[in-house]
């Protein structure tokens, strides 16, 4: 190996480090506040990527489907729910939320797929079309257990994400796409060829970094999902209402992972089960900062993501094994630091 | 009402007659859910027993076909020699895996399932010799005492029979003196050590025979099949597994049975009719079933055989009760007695530290032979702390303690269980879902030494016996013995606690340890537990007492030590202490 090849993986492992950051932060985020450790985070990358596809293609995004079966339990569920407490008022509120806006985006989408939208319009549509999701999987699938173990949720959160992936197939096809750059420009660095999609890359995770950090920092609603993770009954106590803090923080997680399927679009191929795999990587970062610590999360990505590239120059077959048998001496380094007690787990 | 046993006995016989009646295709799923219901046993074990989830027991069966595949073919072994071989490496990798990860807390332990699991299959795929991922044809089917099991029909019986047994060992496991120590992984390991259990080591054994389980499984599956690649055994297999015991119900062993029933043959259902249905091909079964598991978790977290127990009113006949005791012979005395006035245990100059927090400071005092020490203090004095580092749960940072002559500051809890020190706790620690004769039994682990292997054929009932009737007889010594057949968490809680005690006196302690024992009693309860307290001190036992009922441990003690901020503040008789200044101000404030 000479420097020009290292330098090449290096480039290779810090950009798909740091998509790997995003999905781990969205991990860290949503088991923070919900203790549900999200299996599905990949698939939203999956999800993002081939919608784009789709709409560059000039075709209806099969995920407005999914969003309409969606949106019609949560409402249903909803419905029921409010009408059980006997708080009717408060119905026409969460049917717009749970029905309204989800069929208007559906039914935007299905008239503008066909023309042809400019990059960033796709871009943004995208965006909202799959954060959309967030809320709406935690209310059809986790809030009416939002008590249970750790373990249950583990396992509604595994069936999610089979749920998500074989709608996948039906959705999307079987076959792969690949979305056009955000931008077709080259600069030499001495030996290294950076590519300006690898800049875009490394803006963006920067930017929602940034961005995530001052909404948890200088915004009410951010501190209030720090408070719920880090005490979710003193929080409650506070007024801060735990199920909409576990909206949000699904909806930031699927914003997060809708971003890194945007980015991570254009230099791979991406099936409808590529995003387990993604997000599985996404999960040994998270575990690295031990499913708590945002920075320590984002170290353990550029690990994985270096790990990864250069781990596939010297044995290709071998890659996922060794990405994967990373992840036990980090786990058993981060379970002996962590003073954990009984009581914790039940 | 149905006694379980008679269903037991329906179900046999439906497996019996099924080859005869049914179509192929109807046994093919017979033959599946048999084989999936035996991984599925060693996850009940494991995971809704045990508390250790495991994504990853399909990589086990895959090691288990993978060697008789191998071995069968290049190296023309017989099927049972290759079995052999294959539950050796499957013990050998659960081994190595085990210790390496099931140190591991809370949800680090399932990751590290995923990632293990993921890298034997990557590894199994690409292995040159394993046939990569084309995998290994040509298997030889087994042959049993010269009748060869290679139709469908013939398996269903070879496949069954091996359930039955599965299940009739493991049902006989979890009834016996290391079962007990088995459920109490679940919420009660730091109890378990105070009773002698070395809880990393139980972890690893029912780790290891999860793990046989499943690669016995796969050794069947790669003979039925006849061929072997790495796809059964990647993730998606090891996370069904785990599907089928949550939704057949995961603590329960019918539970792997009826999971792996209803999701084999759901599956293959779907998988016919449903295209059908639909129109067009796409894997639908998987998002049905996906989504009627997110929809029974939601509705029976537990599983579907407790609800099945309530419908039909099934009733399970516990082989743990004084009708099942067959000899006189009471349990052999743990300990000896100790002469009244010696010593027994000695703190010197302890402390403990928690970062930057000092929670006992250089306290020494003794506990001796035949006395009641009495520990109190205010909130916050170190007093449990002290307990735990006696006890060995938390060891101390600096100082030595030293019990019946030797050095314990530094043993682990079950260590120095072993030694004749025995507790109950400040919060609690039963198995709920037990009966109250079944925890005090637990106590009793370290009067005897029936293993794995002889609590699985059922050999060690005279032991069982023994134990059954010393249990008895401590319940009546608390006076308990007529709640002996409710569950513990039926009862009140002033109840549990006296509960707790005939648990540790189970163990034939020397010294006992007791946090809080009167909280929660009645005025009545609490006579009769100082009565209780004096007769044992009259045998010559030990004990240490933390109490924040005055007037119980005025009368009751012989001698008492004050904490207050981590240090001990006075040492005396009962008048000594009611008298004394720095109490008094620790207490109720000085005067001015």
């Amino acid at each position: 190996m000479d420097l020009t090849i290292a330098a090449l993986l290096t480039q290779d492992g810090v950009i798909t480090g740091a998509v790997y950051a995003l999905l781990a932060m969205g991990i860290v985020l949503v088991f923070s506040v919900t203790r549900v450790i999200f299996v599905p985070q990949g698939d939203y990358v999956a999800y993002a990527a081939l919608t784009m596809a789709a709409l560059q293609a000039g075709k209806t995004p099969g995920v407005i489907w999914l969003l309409l079966i969606l949106s019609g339990m949560a409402s249903l569920m909803e419905l029921s729910s409010l009408i059980r407490t006997k708080s009717t008022s408060k119905i026409p509120k969460a049917m717009g939320l749970y029905l309204g806006i989800p069929v208007l985006l559906a039914g935007a989408t299905y008239a503008l797929a066909s023309t042809a939208l400019p990059l960033f319009f796709q871009a943004v549509l995208t965006l909202t079309l799959v954060s959309c999701m967030g809320p709406l999987l935690y209310r059809v699938a986790y809030r009416p257990v939002a008590s249970a173990s750790v373990l249950v949720l583990l396992i509604i959160s595994v069936a999610v994400h089979l749920a998500i992936t074989g709608l996948g197939l039906i959705l999307f096809g079987a076959e792969g796409s690949r979305t056009t750059p955000y931008s077709d420009a080259r600069f030499s660095l001495g030996p290294l060829q950076i590519t300006g999609q690898s800049i875009c890359v490394l803006l963006a995770t920067g930017l929602a970094i940034v961005a995530l950090y001052f909404f948890f920092t200088h915004s009410i609603r951010g501190k209030a999902l720090q408070a719920t993770a880090v005490n979710r009954v003193g929080s409650q106590l506070m007024g801060i209402r735990s199920n909409e803090a576990g909206s949000l923080a699904f909806l930031l997680s699927a914003m997060i992972g809708a971003l890194s399927g945007l980015l991570i679009a254009p230099i791979t191929t991406i099936f409808y089960d590529t995003g387990f795999l993604i997000g599985l990587k996404g999960f040994v970062a998270a575990i690295v900062g031990g499913l708590f610590s945002y920075p320590l999360a984002a170290a353990g990505a550029l690990l994985v993501g270096l790990m990864e590239s250069f781990s596939s120059f010297w044995a290709s077959a071998f890659k996922e094994v060794f990405v994967f048998t990373l992840i036990l001496p980090v786990l058993l380094w981060r379970s002996l630091r962590t003073h954990h007690s009984e009581e914790d787990e039940e | 009402m149905i006694r379980s046993n008679y269903l037991y006995v329906f179900f046999a016989a439906f497996i019996a007659i099924a080859p005869v009646f049914f179509p192929e295709s109807v046994i093919t799923i017979v033959n599946y859910a048999g084989l999936f219901g035996l991984v599925s046993i060693g996850l009940i074990l494991l995971t809704g027993i045990g508390g250790m989830t495991s994504f990853g027991q399909a990589a086990f069966v895959g090691v288990g076909a993978y060697t008789s595949a191998y071995l069968c073919t290049v190296s023309q072994w017989s099927p049972w020699i290759a079995l052999l071989v294959g539950v050796a490496i499957a013990v050998l990798i659960a081994l190595i895996l085990g210790s390496l990860t099931l140190k591991l807390a809370g949800h680090y332990l399932p990751l590290s399932t995923i990632a293990w699991g993921l890298s034997l299959y990557y590894l199994a795929g690409n292995l040159q010799f394993l046939g990569g991922h084309s995998g290994i044809s040509a298997v030889p089917s087994i042959s049993f005492f010269g009748i060869a099991i290679d139709s469908g029909r013939s398996f269903t019986y070879f496949v069954w029979v091996s359930v039955g047994i599965a299940l009739w060992l493991s049902s006989n496991l979890l009834n016996s003196r290391e079962g007990r120590a088995i459920r109490c992984l679940k919420g009660g390991r730091t109890m378990a050590a105070a009773m002698g259990v070395n809880v990393p080591l139980v972890k690893l054994k029912v780790f290891v025979l999860a793990s046989v389980l499943a690669a016995v499984s796969g050794w069947m599956y790669v003979h039925f099949q006849r061929f072997v690649n790495p796809t059964p055994f990647g993730l998606n297999y090891g996370i069904e597994y785990l599907f089928m015991t949550v939704l057949g119900g995961a603590g329960f062993l019918p539970g792997a049975i009826l999971g792996s029933g209803i999701i084999t043959a759901l599956r293959e259902w779907l998988v016919e009719y449903l295209p059908a249905l639909v129109g067009q091909n796409g894997n639908y079964e998987t998002v049905v079933l996906a989504v009627l598991i997110i929809f029974i978790l939601h509705r029976a977290p537990d599983g579907l055989w407790p609800l099945l127990v309530k419908l039909l009113k099934i009733q399970e006949t516990s082989k743990f009760s004084e009708a099942n005791v067959s000899t006189d012979v009471l349990l052999e005395r743990k300990n000896a007695n100790h002469s009244s006035g010696e010593s027994l245990l000695v703190l010197e100059h302890v402390s403990k530290r928690f970062g930057g927090l000092l929670a006992v400071n250089d306290v020494s005092f003794k506990v001796k032979a035949g006395e009641i020490l009495g520990l109190i203090g205010p909130n916050g004095a170190g007093k449990s702390t002290t307990f735990n580092l006696l006890s060995g749960v938390n060891p101390a940072s600096t100082g030595k303690v030293t019990f019946l002559g030797q050095d314990i500051t530094n043993l682990q809890s079950y260590q120095v269980a072993k030694l004749g020190m025995s507790r109950t706790f400040q919060h609690v620690q039963l198995l709920p879902n037990l009966t109250v004769l079944e925890n005090v039994a637990i106590g009793a682990y370290l009067r005897c030494d029936a293993g794995y292997l002889k609590s699985m054929l059922h050999l060690e009932r005279d032991e069982e016996s023994r134990i059954i009737s010393e249990s008895i007889r401590m319940l009546k010594r608390v006076g308990l013995d007529k709640q002996a057949y409710t569950l513990a968490g039926n009862l009140s809680l002033g109840d549990q606690r006296i509960l707790e005690i005939a648990r540790a006196l189970c163990s034939d302690p020397v010294l006992l340890l007791l946090d809080e024992p009167a909280a929660g009693l009645r005025l009545k309860e609490k006579e009769e537990l100082a009565k209780l307290l004096q007769q044992l001190r009259k045998e010559g036992m030990g004990v240490l007492l933390v109490e924040h009922d005055m007037d119980f441990v005025m009368g009751l003690v012989d001698r008492i030590v004050v904490m207050e901020f981590g240090e001990k503040i006075a040492e005396g008789l009962p008048e000594e202490i009611q008298n004394n200044p720095v109490v008094l101000e620790a207490y109720l404030g000085s005067v001015d």
